[in-house]
């Protein structure tokens, strides 16, 4: 048996936990299935991915051979995004266990339950090779997120998750249009094949209408500027390992989704010259990262804070797409991966103060740095990997974001991301020094440092974004692996 | 194992472990010191190690890891470097015996934190004079700019953490926002970031664009203080007196210029500094700050505000020296590295030894207290008489090449700018001693005999010694500069 036939498993494997999850008591047991049902894709996935980037792989469900049957086809671009949801799926997990009991104390069987259904839909949307099957995946881990978010402590939770839940499913109704488009036109939803056939009918205002619909559709879940307004209070008020998870995943598999659409399906060639996508995708990225920066600056809940600039960082990974050239496409992959390291550690670290102090405002968190000494410099350690610091995988993204842009003709861009980078030191800094040099308030009963079963995976994540900032094999030559299977390049 | 031991990045590390010691003793004061003690001499018998080999033309490389294709954290000892890193270990050694007792005096807190944070910005300091190439400066830059951070806040009050934020904001806003550009743009160019003597963009940079790209650069550095971007330095003065004496007089400021000579020597190189004429606008942008920052001080009624202004003048030669960059202004820059930090930290001293003993900051409240403190005043008087460079101090030497190496080219203009500041001096800075010791004393101020805690005037005198040795002996120092331009000595 070779690792093509298994990994199915690493979608399979969570799915079928999730009901029994859902049946088990207690608290131990549904989150150790959990636990092992991440770790068991996380498992798979990484054996495999050395194989992809030699080349792809393909797995045909039921032995349907493609296109009448459903087909899962891996290559480097879903092998590295599927290795960062498993991985932080599996990394998160040993943290979130103390943080969940705190907050999502009653029914975690349900709970856990709809942590692996939105688990296995987010790996079966990348690791799927058909475009309806796309859509089933997203239903489902879109529906379980939107229980997920409702379980946040905060009454306003609902709200949020209710708003999520009607933007969410305009998405996705338009990601299906955009489908049934396309399946009109040529007859078929297996993802070569599309590719194959839509050369014959590309001039048609529905193959144009197709793409514009699943654009649209796709820059919801992934929250691009302007229709990113669903994820502020979606991420401020979900439970903070929910907040983790979705901050690390959930756009970049969306991105990932989008990226598939216009470089594989559409092909590059008639995505950005036959419509005008570079000149949409450059003006939404920026005026995001301006838009999403700006207002992180002036926010007094942290989650929002980090959540705005979550809006801004999505607008760098779709700058570096917009420039439709290979060194672009390869510098918005490798943020994609270096973004879900900072976010996931600095809202790891949010959790941790929240689940000592019970608040995330700014004003609730003065002198907190000399209260909870670890997990505060953890928090500095992962803003500066957001700023772009040397040595973090901050820096390396920006990096090669600004070397696209220079190599594509754009130097005005590099003057742009500068400046934003200017605006994260501003919103981090803030913290910095609430945590360390302000007084606390009185009105705060001091609290202690947390214990090491939340600081060490919280450290762990951190010194991945060092790894990464130092040891780049992984991240560049995987992103740039990517870049290459989706422009359809020889290895 | 002993190769292993004289490796410049082991020389980088000592100071980095160091920290972590002291951040564990943490409060014990007694461990605490013994550790700051051990790492400071580590660190510098490491410097020291250094010597021989790079005095014999063959200083020690290192290539330490490749972190992007084609972009290596590596080390090479070179002249310049070894300069920059004997100027910063040897006057570490006499800040901690200053600075342990100066911070126990004061009472201050946090001591733990504060040690820890003073030896980071030493390692990031060396691995800044060791870098081989752009981005292990830029990588060890941006270290010393953060750690300096949490000293500048230390005392934790609103004017600390505005002074801080100034301070934080203008070293990361400019280092991010030109700096890197300017590095991102040499890459792009050159393919290349790796020192090399004549400069590594000859030939891939249009002329035309190279003096935007000295702008880049030269501003980018906000660590050497050209005008408009000084204003940090004033503010970094809330921090206490042992960091305003070795980083914000030697360490921290230093780095700011020696970044600038190297990148004017081993990136730009002197011939495309002085054909492309990118060099010029920018001397005489610094000959601008000279004076303007000169005639700023001589309305400052703060002792330490003075003396921040007096900084940024100083370093300002040295900008002007490397954009000049005629071999002998190139040596005479790159001994001033030396010649002013050694003076400056003298006077720095000597501003902290006046708080402690007798918590007077205004310079008015000074008059006739040279009489109650005549080594902390006698000392101060060795340092402001080196940095106007008058003879038998050590920074008539440097001031001499400068002035020289501004001759050659004819530029009258920076030569009168150095003149300028000369008498400016004498107007600002030697009055304060020449007031301290005949002036009629001013409200409250002793007439017996009232020095600060021994260390304190221990350590003014070994660097105010320092400054008058710089003068009879400055052959070592001298041969190290003279081997940055090609055929050594002119």
């Amino acid at each position: 048996m070779n690792i093509g036939e298994w990994l199915p498993f690493s979608v399979l494997v969570p799915l079928i936990a999730a009901p029994v999850c859902a049946l088990m008591p207690g608290r131990t047991g549904p989150w150790l299935l959990a636990f092992l049902g991440a770790l068991t894709s996380l498992l798979i996935v990484a054996i495999a991915l050395p194989v992809l980037w030699q080349g792809e792989l393909s797995y045909p469900f039921g032995n349907w051979p493609p296109p009448i049957g459903i087909e899962y086809r891996i290559d480097a671009a879903n092998g590295l995004v599927a290795l960062l949801v498993a991985a932080v799926a599996t990394f998160v997990l040993p943290w979130a266990r103390i943080i969940n009991n705190f907050e999502v104390p009653e029914r975690q069987g349900i709970f856990y339950a709809l942590f692996l259904l939105a688990f296995a839909g987010l790996m079966g949307i990348t690791l799927t090779g058909d475009a309806f099957n796309v859509f089933v995946f997203l239903e489902i881990s879109s529906l379980s997120t939107y229980a997920l978010i409702a379980h946040g402590w905060d009454r306003r939770a609902l709200l949020a998750s209710f708003r999520y839940l009607i933007m969410g499913t305009v998405g996705a109704t338009f990601v299906l249009i955009g489908i049934g488009f396309l399946y009109m036109m040529t007859g078929t939803l297996n993802m070569a094949d599309l590719a194959e056939r839509l050369p014959e009918v590309r001039d048609t205002t529905a193959v144009r209408a197709a793409l514009a619909f699943i654009i649209v559709g796709l820059g919801l879940k992934l929250a691009l500027f302007p229709l990113h307004l669903w994820l502020p209070n979606a991420y401020a008020y979900a439970p903070n390992f929910i907040t983790v998870f979705l901050a690390a995943t959930a756009t970049k598999v969306a991105l990932y989704v989008m990226l598939r659409f216009i470089f594989t399906i559409f092909g590059h060639d008639y995505s950005f010259f036959a419509l005008p996508l570079t000149a949409v995708l450059l003006a939404l990225a920026i005026a995001g990262m301006f838009a999403g920066s700006w207002v992180a600056m002036f926010q007094h809940n942290l989650k929002r804070m980090l959540a705005y600039s979550s809006v801004a960082q999505v607008g760098y990974m779709v700058l570096g797409i917009a420039l439709a050239t290979s060194a672009g496409l390869a510098a918005g992959l490798l943020h994609l991966f270096n973004h879900a390291l900072m976010k996931g550690a600095l809202f790891m670290a949010l959790g941790t103060v929240f689940w000592r102090v019970g608040s995330v405002r700014i004003d609730d968190l003065s002198g907190i740095g000399r209260e909870m000494p670890w997990t505060m410099t953890a928090f500095a350690l992962a803003g500066l990997s957001l700023i772009g610091v040397p040595l973090t995988a901050g820096f390396v993204s920006k990096w090669y974001l600004i070397i696209a842009a220079m190599e594509a003709g754009q130097p005005w861009l590099v003057a742009l991301i500068v400046i934003t980078s200017l605006m994260a030191i501003y919103y981090i800094w803030r913290v910095v020094e609430a945590a360390w040099f302000t007084p606390a308030r009185e009105a705060r009963t001091p609290v202690s440092e947390a214990p090491l079963s939340l600081l060490v995976p919280l450290y762990v994540v951190v010194a991945a974004n060092f790894w990464f900032g130092i040891d780049t094999r992984l991240s560049v030559g995987g992103a740039e692996a990517a870049a290459r299977a989706l422009l359809g390049g020889s290895p | 194992m002993s190769a292993f031991l004289t490796q410049p990045f082991t020389v980088v590390i000592i100071p980095f472990l160091g920290a972590v010691l002291i951040a564990l003793a943490g409060d014990r004061d007694r461990l605490r010191d013994i550790i700051g003690w051990v790492t400071s001499i580590a660190f510098f018998l490491g410097v020291i190690a250094q010597v021989g080999p790079a005095l014999e033309g063959a200083g020690r490389e290192q290539r330490l890891w490749e972190m992007l294709p084609g972009l290596e954290i590596a080390f090479r000892i070179e002249p310049l470097g070894l300069i920059f890193a004997l100027v910063a270990a040897s006057l570490w050694l006499v800040a901690t015996l200053y600075a342990q007792c100066y911070m126990k005096v004061l009472g201050y807190r946090h001591l733990g934190r504060f040690f820890a944070c003073y030896a980071i910005a030493l390692g990031a300091a060396a691995g800044i004079a060791f870098s081989a190439n752009l981005l292990t400066l830029f990588i060890f830059y941006e270290v010393l700019s953060l750690s300096t951070y949490p000293l500048v806040a230390h005392s934790g009050t609103a004017a600390a953490r505005n002074g801080a934020r100034i301070y934080l904001g203008y070293l990361l806003a400019t280092s991010i926002g030109l700096l890197l550009v300017g590095i991102l743009w040499v890459w792009q160019a050159a393919g290349t970031l790796e020192f090399q003597q004549g400069g590594i963009i000859a030939g891939h940079v249009d002329p035309s664009w190279i003096p935007l790209l000295a702008g880049l650069f030269m501003f980018g550095i906000g660590k050497a203080a050209l005008m408009p971007v000084h204003r940090w330095l004033p503010s970094a003065m809330v921090a206490p007196a042992p960091v305003s004496a070795l980083l914000h007089a030697v360490a921290v400021v230093k780095a700011g210029v020696f970044t600038v000579l190297k990148v004017a020597v081993f990136v730009f190189g002197t011939d495309v500094l002085v054909e492309t004429g990118a060099g010029i606008w920018i001397s005489w942008v610094a000959a601008f700050t000279i004076v303007a920052a000169s005639l700023i001080a001589l309305r400052l009624e703060d002792l330490k505000a003075r003396l921040a202004y007096s900084t940024v003048a100083q370093l300002n030669y040295i900008v002007l020296g490397a954009m000049v960059a005629t071999p002998l202004a190139i040596i005479g820059a790159a001994m001033h590295i030396a010649t002013h930090a050694v003076a400056k930290i003298t006077l720095f001293f000597g501003a902290g030894a006046i708080q402690v003993a007798h918590d007077r900051k205004k310079i008015a409240e000074l008059d006739g207290l040279g009489r109650a403190m005549p080594i902390t005043f006698g000392a101060f008087a060795i340092g402001t008489l080196s940095i106007i460079g008058l003879p038998i101090f050590g920074g008539m030497w440097s001031k001499w090449y400068l002035v020289l190496g501004s001759m050659q080219i004819h530029q009258w203009v920076l030569v009168a700018a150095l003149m300028a500041s000369s008498l400016l001096n004498i107007l600002y800075l030697l009055v304060i001693p020449i007031r301290a010791f005949f002036a009629p004393a001013a409200e409250g101020v002793p007439e017996h005999y009232s020095e600060a805690p021994w260390p304190l005037l221990v350590a003014m005198t070994i660097t105010a010694s320092g400054c008058v040795v710089l003068f009879f002996w400055p052959d070592p120092l001298f041969r190290l500069a003279a081997m940055l331009v090609p055929g050594g000595a002119p």
